[in-house]
């Protein structure tokens, strides 16, 4: 439906936005329940998430591990700080490739928006050089989906 | 073709350094415009030449601009290539974060649908 948006501001964030023809409970509800997690969350073609774990609680933990079936995979692990049904979520996340990145904050609005949900994604890194590189990162596997279907046709 | 990915990573990674400074933001949407001197660059920013000059070898390593001899005067301007890496990893990162979306619209489109069969 509605167009997303993504642009960076100041030093150390990256916004998006993008509307649901939702309303924000169930907006929430597919970002907190890893049954329905696992449907969308799931980057370029190919990638499954096979393990899925949210402790939905402030100070709970959460994991999700993807793979593209071929041996190739990567967590993400972090600790949800606050949770405010529908409406909020903030947390903090780390991509192990296998290092651990240092530590993305991202703050997730889910606003009523006509019949709809208006979402803003606020994420925030430690510097400007880290959030350099996770966009890079974010490139790669981008570039990655290109060569799995790629090989495909070959 | 690893290699490769690596280098443009490289200088991916030095152009967004070179981004994160809002002097040489600023000096970018200024050469956006056009063709500038390092004297016509230096004006709004109330900073000494060498400070520019500075900025300006920053954005000029990280291939945002490029300059041109013209006499005495060495006037820069954007770099095309350079922009257009950035564009481009832009787009990709967008493309990923669209399609995971796009497949959220499909689970809140199954789960209103799940809604109203059990009112039923």
């Amino acid at each position: 439906m509605s167009k997303m948006t993504l642009k960076t501001e100041g030093d150390t964030q990256v916004v998006v936005t993008r509307r649901f023809a939702a309303p924000p409970e169930a907006v929430y509800h597919a970002h907190t329940e890893p049954k329905l997690i696992q449907k969308w969350l799931l980057g370029p073609e190919g990638w499954t998430m096979p393990v899925c774990i949210t402790e939905t609680k402030p100070g709970g933990k959460f994991r999700y591990e993807w793979t593209n079936g071929k041996g190739g995979g990567f967590h993400i692990t972090g600790e949800y700080l606050e949770l405010e049904p529908y409406h909020r979520i903030v947390h903090v996340e780390r991509m192990h490739l296998p290092d651990p990145t240092p530590d993305n904050h991202i703050e997730t609005r889910f606003e009523a928006d006509g019949e709809g949900t208006l979402m803003t994604m606020r994420m925030t890194l430690p510097d400007s050089k880290t959030r350099a590189a996770m966009l890079v990162t974010g490139m790669e596997h981008g570039m990655e989906a290109s060569y799995v279907r790629l090989e495909g046709m070959l | 073709m690893y290699l490769y990915k690596v280098l443009i990573m490289y200088e991916l990674d030095a152009a967004f350094s070179a981004l994160a400074d809002p002097t040489r933001r600023a000096i970018l949407a200024r050469l956006a415009k056009g063709e500038a001197t390092v004297n016509e660059l230096a004006e709004p920013f109330e900073m000494t030449q060498p400070a520019i000059s500075q900025h300006l070898k920053v954005l000029e390593d990280a291939g945002l601009i490029v300059r041109r001899v013209e006499g005495t005067k060495r006037p820069r301007r954007l770099a095309k290539a350079g922009i257009e890496a950035m564009d481009q990893w832009l787009a990709m990162l967008r493309k990923a974060l669209e399609s995971n979306y796009d497949r959220l619209d499909e689970v809140l489109a199954g789960m209103e649908k799940h809604k109203k069969g059990k009112k039923r």
